[in-house]
């Protein structure tokens, strides 16, 4: 296909050593009109310094609230092609795990029904389409479905949960998130397809506190691996860490937040019942560290990007749960939750946006959680504290 | 009650509200299980078989609503 639009900005993201998705968007607009539309676009809005897309609207597949974002161009005069240019999420395995096979099938379907671009994974998790008609919508979904896959999770629902790769790959999970991953998205299946939520809500689940999914910053209910026994520390290892230049004062024992290790220059000490488990020491000093005893997961809430409020990161609810299948406990938990949601949550409220609104306190009297000290978030920053009549007949 | 009553229901509610307010899947399990004090899950269940069907479809405009398709 001849080139359809000149791209001179667009060119100059194509400069460097580095990858371009300039380069890629060529590459797919040489064999799609979509593609090639949606350069010619995108090359209109660097030089108009505006977007022209917009989203939303009636769009799906029949039976399904969410898995397809609206996307239409604003200027689909000068781009017919992406006059509808919409998003497909396919509902992501546990830990991104993929074959080639899957891959090319995939690659396939989506150069005969759209564009032929695609980022993979956005960062909601899901193995994302990008760019398609309406029309194709239902061809598309066949095609998945017939293979055994499914759309993910959009709009106001469950979003498709996601974890980290946890003990498929990783020494150091402390729980089976992708055990966890999976079961959430058998069990909420009905919340995932039909949104029925003030707003979305994200699961994420991470095996230990290093949390390479990033749980604690964008997650509605971040589920944390850690550990209940003390750090195991092997002093030889300790003096090879020593011995190939790394500075233990400084790199470790410096940075432990809650300094509860010490260094003589011969032995490390580590005092466990001050230890906050945030894994910095055992992911440095691989082979001289290594946590011990029952295994489990600190469940929090409430991160999110900013909107109503700004941004914020996760909460401590649960310190410590024992996360084994069936996962009974969890998943009565996160219906708790979305009762709690249900039944005081405003309209695109997220539900850490609801307790900052209402309270901690009111929302772990709703859902059955004892307070404990873990949950203080930021001691001392509200000198007010209201006592309840039961409070005053203790 | 039959569920093709509570779907029948369900879809008079949407329609009359079609151009007025926009209602959430939520907003339609509080009302109808109230009105006719049956449980969500009935009426979810009803709501599921008209969005099934195509007689009912989810929007999405800042938020899912539910809503009568366009003809």
């Amino acid at each position: 296909m001849p080139k359809k639009y000149e791209t001179p900005l667009l060119d100059e993201l194509e400069k460097g050593p580095f990858p371009s998705f300039v380069t890629e968007i060529k590459k797919a607009a040489a064999r799609s009109d979509m593609a090639a539309d949606e350069l010619g676009q995108l090359e209109k809005s660097y030089r108009d310094k505006r977007g022209y897309w917009k989203h939303g609207g009636i769009v799906g597949v029949r039976g399904y609230g969410g898995g397809v974002i609206g996307r239409y161009s604003s200027l689909a005069d000068q781009f017919p092609n992406v006059a509808n240019f919409h998003t497909v999420r396919i509902n992501c395995t546990s830990g991104f795990f993929y074959t080639s096979k899957f891959l090319k099938e995939a690659c396939d379907i989506w150069d005969k029904y759209g564009s032929g671009l695609t980022n993979l994974h956005g960062s909601t998790g899901d193995f994302v389409l990008l760019g398609t008609n309406t029309e194709n919508l239902e061809p598309i979904f066949a095609e998945f479905s017939s293979r055994g896959w499914d759309l993910g999770g959009s709009g106001s629902a469950l979003r498709t949960p996601s974890c980290c790769v946890g003990p498929a790959r990783c020494e150091w999970s402390n729980i089976d998130t992708l055990g966890i991953t999976y079961a959430c998205t058998q069990e909420f299946q009905d919340e995932m397809h039909r949104p029925a939520f003030p707003y979305k809500f994200k699961i994420k689940t991470a095996g230990c506190a290093v949390d390479c999914i990033a749980s604690i910053a964008r997650a509605d209910l971040s589920i944390i691996g850690t550990w209940k026994g003390k750090i195991a520390t092997d002093q030889a290892e300790v003096a090879n860490y020593a011995k190939k230049g790394m500075k233990i004062q400084e790199e470790i024992v410096n940075r432990c937040p809650s300094k509860c290790m010490s260094y003589d220059g011969k032995e490390l000490k580590i005092d466990d019942d001050n230890c906050v488990r945030c894994m910095h020491c055992i992911a440095k000093m691989t082979k001289a560290l290594k946590p011990t005893g029952e295994k489990g997961a600190t469940i929090l809430m409430g991160s999110k990007a900013p909107f109503v409020i700004g941004a914020t990161l996760s909460w401590v609810i649960v310190p410590f749960m024992k996360l084994e299948e069936p996962y009974d406990e969890l998943k009565d938990l996160i219906r708790k939750m979305w009762e709690f949601w249900d039944e005081y949550g405003k309209n695109r409220e997220r539900i850490g946006e609801l307790v900052i609104r209402k309270g901690m306190r009111e929302f772990l009297e709703f859902v059955g959680i004892d307070p404990v000290p873990q949950q203080v978030k930021e001691p001392r920053r509200d000198p007010f504290f209201f006592w309840t009549e039961a409070d005053l007949q203790k | 009650m039959e569920k093709a009553e509570v779907a029948q229901k369900i879809y008079e509610l949407v329609e009359k509200s079609t151009g007025k307010k926009k209602l959430k899947s939520s907003d339609i399990q509080k009302t109808i299980s109230a009105d006719l004090s049956i449980t969500r899950d009935d009426v979810k269940a009803a709501l599921r078989d008209l969005v099934d069907e195509g007689k009912l479809i989810y929007t999405y405009f800042g938020g899912s609503f539910i809503e009568i398709p366009p003809k």
